[in-house]
């Protein structure tokens, strides 16, 4: 062993180490700050490694830093200037959009070998080469088309057709992968011609799956599409004979499996029927939660909100996905702090997959400043609402559905939900009374102790503020 | 062939070590931590990275692996950055400073 061999295998080994309590130090709230600049710097470590190899080995070539400086600089400015733009309610679909892109990196190192090698003696192209290449095509290539197609879902842009709602999605769905396992094997046996019919049915298969699945699901299968980047990176790994891509990318890919299953878990959901299932709710009768079917609706204004929320003592917020939509975060800190200022106690009830996907109401409430200590999860909170006075439910609908332990007919039956029904007063704030991402009627609505206040959450909770300071609260109390 | 079973070894064991670091995730940290193994996941960027350096003076080459250093190191800068914002926002409750 030479010494640059030494050298390389040090770095390497170092990287390999940050790399795992980087992983390891993320799922710590005390630690994750740290463990994520610490994966950094293993990522740093690991780009030296092979520059100190290449360097003892062949030397890099004039030409060949010209290209590496001017890829790089393209990408990581990018990459800084998004990261710093992106509003804090955008983080699903950015996740998604980086993720995508790690994909496709894993898929042109891939077809770059396989296409051009033959002409360079210094990339072998053998049987294994061969095969990894084919995995790293289509892994790399559903990643990608998966986790563009779930960002331009989330964003919005795109909605589901409804002919993929129906079964015959699976039917092609199956054809593409099996048109996808042939020109798998066409490659391994040395074809060129089955590398295009790879990538474009792998690319179509993305697509296909990822097209069906519905806003709550989305962000369990961006955790997948996760987990499958990693394995593409591995599979780069093998065409390239880097050890130390092959268990960052097997690390990852392990690593994301479980963090999907943990995520199922807490949706109640279980991966398959992510995967198969659709949305729920659409497909079913269920889907009208209409106006039409509700009666009994209470609803109040702005003021008697105000009036009974003075005279509590115990105030629960509970946030959802529509208060991030609304950006109402800042908004209602101020009103809380105006409660807080009355001595009124104020905590916030989150549910695991509040916001838009799982822990992310906790990114936005932290970015308005609403100290940790007040954040409550389900299983605390949930035998505190009987000696709660009033809930302030913003922009959540389903994961205060009584219906989850109530009903056993209900799609949404067995899922854990915050019990806000069992406090004296529930005010939900709501746009209209249209339903929530199931699809699926709030029987909460419906009950005497809850009074509907229309309207968008960052508005009503603006009009919250204005009467409370005319009731004299938070100017001092 | 050595190649070859060293790294079938080094993928299982891998996969093993990724198994186990992630037990018991709060749910306050799925985000930052789907965002950071995301981040990780840019690795492939080694990949593009040998890829140049070994691409001599093939030009189809040199243009896929920069593209793909592209692509990953968005992948990583942008991950990694995203992250620590979210996460610097966690930290910021503990007293400040």
């Amino acid at each position: 062993m030479t010494f640059t061999e030494i050298l390389k295998y040090s770095i390497d080994l170092l990287a390999v180490l940050f790399l795992a309590l980087g992983i390891k130090g993320l799922s710590k709230v005390r630690s994750a700050r740290e463990a994520n600049r610490l994966a950094a710097v293993a990522m740093t470590l690991a780009v030296f490694g092979v520059l100190v190899n290449s360097l003892g080995d062949i030397g890099i070539s004039l030409t060949a830093w010209l290209w590496i400086v001017f890829g790089s600089v393209i990408g990581a400015c990018l990459g800084a200037i998004t990261a710093k733009r992106v509003p804090m309610t955008a983080m699903p679909e950015t996740v998604a959009l980086f993720n995508g892109c790690g994909g496709m990196s894993s898929l042109l190192v891939a077809l770059a070998v396989a296409l051009f090698s033959n002409t360079t003696a210094q990339l072998e192209n053998g049987l294994v080469e061969k095969i990894s290449i084919g995995i790293s095509v289509f892994v790399g290539a559903i990643t990608f088309t998966g986790s563009i197609i779930a960002m331009a879902k989330l964003q919005g842009w795109l909605s589901t057709p409804p002919w993929m709602q129906s079964k015959i999605r699976h039917i092609v769905n199956i054809a593409l992968f099996v048109l996808a396992l042939i020109a798998f094997f066409e490659i391994s046996i040395g074809g060129d011609r089955g590398l295009f019919l790879l990538v474009i049915s792998s690319s179509l298969l993305g697509i296909g799956v990822t097209l069906p699945i519905g806003g709550a699901d989305m962000p369990v299968v961006i955790s997948l599409l996760n987990s499958y980047s990693g394995v593409a990176a591995a599979a780069a790994g093998f065409v390239v004979r880097s050890q130390l891509l092959i268990v960052a990318g097997a690390m990852v890919g392990a690593a994301g499996l479980i963090l999907t299953q943990v995520m199922c878990n807490g949706m109640n959901r279980s991966l398959i029927s992510v995967l198969f299932g659709g949305a729920i709710g659409v497909d079913t009768s269920s889907g009208e939660g209409t106006a039409g079917e509700y009666t009994n609706i209470t609803s109040c204004s702005v003021e008697e909100c105000a009036l009974t929320l003075e005279a509590a003592e115990r105030v629960v917020i509970v946030p959802g996905y529509g208060l991030a939509v609304a950006q109402a975060q800042h908004t209602l800190r101020e009103v809380t702090r105006s409660l807080e200022a009355n001595g009124i106690n104020v905590t916030y009830a989150i549910h695991p997959v509040a916001g838009r996907m799982p822990g992310h109401m906790n990114v936005l409430l932290a970015e308005a400043d609403v100290p940790y200590e007040q954040l409550k999860e389900m299983d605390v909170i949930n035998p505190e609402f009987p000696a709660t006075d009033v809930v302030l439910v913003l922009g959540a609908n389903d994961v205060v559905n009584p219906q989850a332990k109530n009903n056993p007919s209900s799609p949404l039956y067995g899922m854990p939900v915050l019990d806000v029904q069992d406090a004296r007063t529930v005010f939900v704030v709501k746009r209209g009374m249209s339903a929530g991402y199931s699809g699926i009627k709030n029987d909460l609505f419906e009950l005497t102790n809850t009074s509907m206040v229309f309207g968008d959450a960052k508005k009503v909770l603006g009009d919250l503020l204005v009467e409370l300071k005319e009731l004299g609260i938070g100017s001092k109390g | 062939m050595s190649f070859l079973s060293e790294a079938l070894w080094v993928l299982l064991l891998g996969s093993l070590l990724g198994l186990e670091l992630i037990g018991k995730v709060p749910p306050t940290l799925h985000t930052p931590l789907m965002s950071g193994a995301n981040a990780i996941s840019g690795i492939t960027m080694l990949a593009a990275l040998t890829l140049i350096i070994k691409a001599g003076n093939n030009i189809p080459l040199l243009v896929m692996g920069a593209v793909s250093l592209g692509f990953a190191l968005f992948n990583v800068v942008g991950g990694f950055l995203v992250t620590d914002r979210m996460l610097a926002m966690f930290s910021r409750k503990s007293p400040r400073k």
